[in-house]
């Protein structure tokens, strides 16, 4: 029997604001246990909060890249429940009046750039809470508060999606815009992204079934794990002829599997009433528009324009649109209008990005420019030096002041293109390699290729790779 | 003797702000015991303080009204590195690593803090009998309740065991206990004193306000505590004069609104008289009364205790046992050591408050409590605002009896918030009020009057409680507590 899946995703993100959402602790990852939080942010006896606007404005630029409508007064609400990491036993967050409503995301579903729209229900802010940390030298827990009142937002999904590899583009899209707007880090290790997974399945034409959520999913590979699951359990379910309870799971990705929380029956009442301590939300219409016009290009509008304009194909659109920093330098790259966007993409996300997986660094590490690596494919493009060449003078400009043309000539790596140079080296090859020479002879004329390979080993890569082949083939067919 | 002539002797150099401190210590040691109004006394710290006003004294240094002048501080406004209990044993052992912003205030204008004032637990209660430690009395009759919840506040004033204090009014509980214990009691305009460092009991409606035995010296502890603070997102953007130098107490022209609603059947007849008695002697200075009609007051109350009680079980929510205060010393695991640091950390009141308002933001009961709630609280300031087109000031009793004697409404809670009809209408439309003394009761305790006005009319209500002050010559010490080294010297 045939099923469909449908799945609403809850994403809470991490913004990157200076100082936390209510206090004005630093807002930082990784510090020492405790050393980042104050009264107000531990929820101390007549403490009050007071809103950063950062947050507001950033939650509104989302807003925006998620084509939402922003509401211009909305207000903030109590979540009550207890739990340790929660110092206040309640979480500031917004119920009935978010920031942002009504939006949608269209997401790249395949190759040929075509789009699935994606509702977005809305768009809150709220703080986090603490860590909890078990010590095995101690029988209880620990409770770090650093993470107290860093502000997330969480994006709620219209149930729109239909299989896990829609989830995922979903996420990565939403991280991929969160890293062009710069308002989180998105470091999935650190927790920066992490998602609330509702799935149901249903015979094709039925209504909706009963949803479960899944809580705390903190990659987007465990994403798809968790809903190739979870609807692999409702379906066992249904076809023994049971029926779904509405559940709260957790996902345990290291198991593979998720657990019962918690049935409808036992969902907890978290009692939400408006936090007298802060005021309403008051935004000016001219911000909300100013926040507008300070989005940059989104991912998706980029990839499109990459594979339109520049001619690439989705592969290397995507690939480069992936963060805004990979964008920004293949556009300045593409500026300079002296070689062509495929080969810059080439370079970029062949030789470029393996030297940074390797060196595990990012382009801004390096002493790469625009310059500096255009002016290398160009005279590749030229045939002023060989590809391999070119591999030698990467790795140079990358971690030095020099320019290409210095490194070029600093390494002795121009090209000789002069026929009466290179029938020398031609010669000394055919020379030493007479089984080679045999097997061309008896028509296996791929031969050439390893032959040429051998040429520009003794010219030190210094050969032109099209002139030494025409030599040798004059040659060989000579004898 | 009152602030203002305290620190005349002071600029005079007549008295040292040490003597006035050793003056107060001296009736703290004499009646203390009897009174109950502090939870610590802070001698030490207090006289520290006074030798530095002392100092800047000798240094001709301009000082502040406040300076060398003793005062209480309700113990639910956080002191740093003192005991901050809210008068529960949930915080019996809570010292704050902060002050509130109010007391930065205080200590920056040299006031003296003889200790932090004794009141019912977590401000729930009329009576200043829910007070975990000890319940405090009325200094014109032992044998009564000076009112609740700021009950150490007013008694430590009317006593002469401190000059002027700080209280808090979440319903009544500045105003109450002013009238209970024959003092004036200022519940200021939500908004015009920062909340920062109070302990939370509603924050919608909590307010910071001063204690006195003159309107002078509550206008000008109420011109040091007001004011923008940064840290609280709900204190007002304005700016604020000089209360005690502004006052003019005069009531020429003024409409005073009499609301019947304020002087019907639960209003004891020598309540009314005595309220009626300084409405007519305005009226001879030359105001005008006006007869107004605030016909949703019967509702308040119970708008009144489902929104308090509602704010209240969340703010209540983080005295937990996880970080401070009170930890259940036996339990098997994280659920059972909150329900036992909570069942035996908190008072009946306070669990019965917590209760209600658990009950009434509960799903499928918010709408018909919680929302009905809020509704009337629009109504009521809607009504307010409405009325103050026809009056500048309403005059009302502060509570429909005089204080009552101890115990006798402990088993009655009802009965018990009874006592804040009167006061709690200001407070769920956001609205300053002051109470004078206005009488005394048959049997010898005072009545108070409750001047109410439009936000932001402080400065009237200093003046028309300033005209009645100087009608009736002046307020003071509670009888009992004059005599032998009595007064504050």
């Amino acid at each position: 029997m045939n099923y469909e899946m449908t799945i609403g995703l809850e994403v809470h993100a991490e913004l990157n604001t200076a100082t936390k959402i209510y206090c004005s602790c630093q807002n930082v990852f990784g510090a020492e246990v405790n050393s980042h939080c104050c009264p107000i942010c531990t929820g101390m006896p007549g403490t009050l909060p007071t809103l950063n606007e950062k947050v507001v404005e950033y939650a509104v630029k989302m807003g925006h890249a998620l084509n939402c409508k922003i509401n211009p007064v909305s207000k903030q609400d109590r979540k009550n429940y207890f739990y340790p990491d929660l110092p206040k036993a309640y979480q500031i967050s917004q119920y009935d009046i978010p920031l942002c409503e009504n939006g949608y995301l269209d997401v790249i579903v395949d190759e040929s750039g075509a789009t699935k729209r994606i509702g977005v229900t809305r768009i809150h802010i709220e703080e986090d809470a603490g860590k909890l940390l078990h010590d095995e030298s101690f029988s209880g827990s620990l409770v770090d508060f650093n993470r107290c009142g860093v502000p997330l937002i969480e994006i709620v999904s219209e149930p729109d999606m239909h299989s896990s590899a829609e989830a995922k583009a979903y996420l990565e899209t939403i991280k991929s815009i969160l890293q062009y707007i710069d308002i989180s880090d998105c470091k999935m290790q650190e927790g920066s992204i992490r998602c609330d997974i509702n799935v149901s399945v249903r015979r094709p034409g039925d209504p909706l079934g009963t949803r479960c959520e899944m809580k705390n999913v903190n990659t987007f590979s465990g994403a798809v794990r968790a809903i190739e699951y979870e609807a692999k359990r409702q379906i066992e379910i249904l076809e023994a002829g049971g029926t779904i309870g509405q559940e709260t799971r957790r996902w345990d990705d290291a198991k593979g599997q998720n657990f019962l929380l918690r049935s409808k029956e036992d969902s907890q009442d978290y009692r939400y009433f408006p936090e007298p301590d802060l005021l309403t939300i008051v935004i000016d219409e001219g911000d909300i528009q100013k926040w507008k016009e300070e989005l940059p290009e989104l991912p998706n509008k980029k990839l499109k324009r990459y594979m339109q304009s520049n001619g690439l194909p989705y592969f290397d659109a995507n690939l480069l649109t992936e963060n805004p920093e990979k964008a920004a330098f293949f556009e300045a790259c593409v500026e300079k209008g002296i070689c062509k966007a495929k080969n810059i993409s080439n370079w970029l996300l062949g030789d470029v990005s393996k030297l940074l997986n390797e060196k595990n660094i990012m382009l801004s590490d390096t002493c790469l420019t625009p310059e500096k690596l255009t002016d290398m494919i160009a005279m590749i493009e030229k045939g002023t030096i060989s590809v391999t060449a070119g591999k030698m003078v990467l790795e140079d400009i990358a971690f030095s002041e020099k320019t290409a043309e210095e490194s070029v000539k600093e390494k002795g790596l121009a090209q000789i293109s002069d026929t009466g140079a290179l029938e020398e080296i031609v010669k000394s090859v055919i020379a030493a390699n007479p089984k080679s020479v045999a097997d061309y002879k008896g028509g296996k004329t791929n031969v050439v290729g390893f032959l040429v390979g051998q040429c520009m080993r003794q010219s030190k890569g210094q050969g032109n790779p099209a002139v030494l082949k025409q030599i040798i083939e004059t040659m060989l067919q000579k004898d | 003797m009152t602030a203002a002539s305290l620190s005349e002797k002071l600029q005079k150099k007549e008295c040292s702000a040490v003597e006035i401190a050793h003056s107060v210590f001296g009736q703290i040691a004499k009646v203390e015991g009897t009174i109950g109004s502090f939870v610590t006394v802070c001698e030490e710290q207090a006289l520290e303080q006074a030798k530095e006003v002392d100092r800047k004294i000798a240094a001709g240094e301009d000082l502040s009204p406040l300076a060398g002048i003793p005062i209480g501080v309700k113990d639910n406004i956080c002191t740093k590195d003192v005991l901050t209990s809210c008068g529960s044993k949930m915080l019996s052992n809570f010292q704050p690593p902060y002050n509130a912003t109010v007391v930065d205030k205080l200590e920056q204008a040299g006031a003296v803090i003889v200790g932090k004032c004794n009141m019912d637990e977590f401000a729930m209660g009329s009576s200043c009998e829910t007070s975990y430690f000890k319940p405090a009395k009325n200094p014109w009759n032992p044998d009564y309740v000076p009112g609740g919840s700021s009950g150490g506040s007013a008694s430590c004033v009317s006593a002469g065991e401190a000059v002027l204090a700080l209280g808090s009014d979440t319903g009544g509980s500045i105003r109450l206990p002013a009238s209970y214990c024959g003092v004036v009691g200022l519940k200021p305009t939500y908004g015009s004193v920062s909340r920062y460092g109070l302990v939370a009991f509603a924050s919608s409606l909590d307010q910071i306000g001063p204690l006195g035995r003159s309107v002078a010296d509550v206008a000008s502890l109420y011109s040091v505590i007001c004011g923008k603070d940064p840290m609280d997102a709900t204190s007002a953007q304005r700016e604020y004069g000089d209360f005690c130098q502004g006052m003019n107490r005069s009531v020429k022209g003024l409409r005073i609104g009499i609301p019947q609603e304020y002087f019907g059947e639960g209003v004891e007849p020598q309540v009314k008289a005595a309220v009626m008695a300084g409405i007519q002697r305005l009226a001879e200075e030359g105001a005008q009364a006006v007869n107004i009609t605030l016909p949703s007051t019967d509702y308040a109350l119970s708008a009144y205790y489902i929104i308090s009680s509602a704010e209240a079980s969340s703010n209540l929510a983080r005295f937990d046992g996880v970080k401070y205060g009170y930890r259940a010393k036996d339990y098997t695991n994280l659920i059972d050591m909150y329900e036992k640091t909570r069942s035996e950390g908190f008072g009946d009141e306070v669990k019965r408050r917590i209760m209600l308002g658990t009950f009434v933001l509960s799903s499928g009961f918010y709408d018909a409590y919680y929302k009905r709630a809020k509704q009337m609280q629009q109504r009521i300031a809607q009504e307010y605002a409405d009325a103050f087109q026809q009056c500048d000031v309403i005059l009302t009793p502060t509570s429909p009896s005089p204080a009552f004697r101890v115990g006798e409404r402990t088993d009655d809670p009802l009965k018990m918030y009874a006592a804040d009809v009167c006061t709690v209408t200001v407070n769920i439309a956001g609205l300053p009020a002051i109470s004078v003394p206005c009488g005394i009761s048959e049997n010898g305790l005072p009545i108070g009057m409750q001047m109410i006005g439009p936000k932001f009319s402080e400065q009237m209500l200093f003046d028309v409680a300033g005209c009645y002050e100087t009608i009736c010559g002046g307020f003071g010490i509670a009888p009992s507590m004059k005599g032998e080294g009595g007064q504050t010297k």
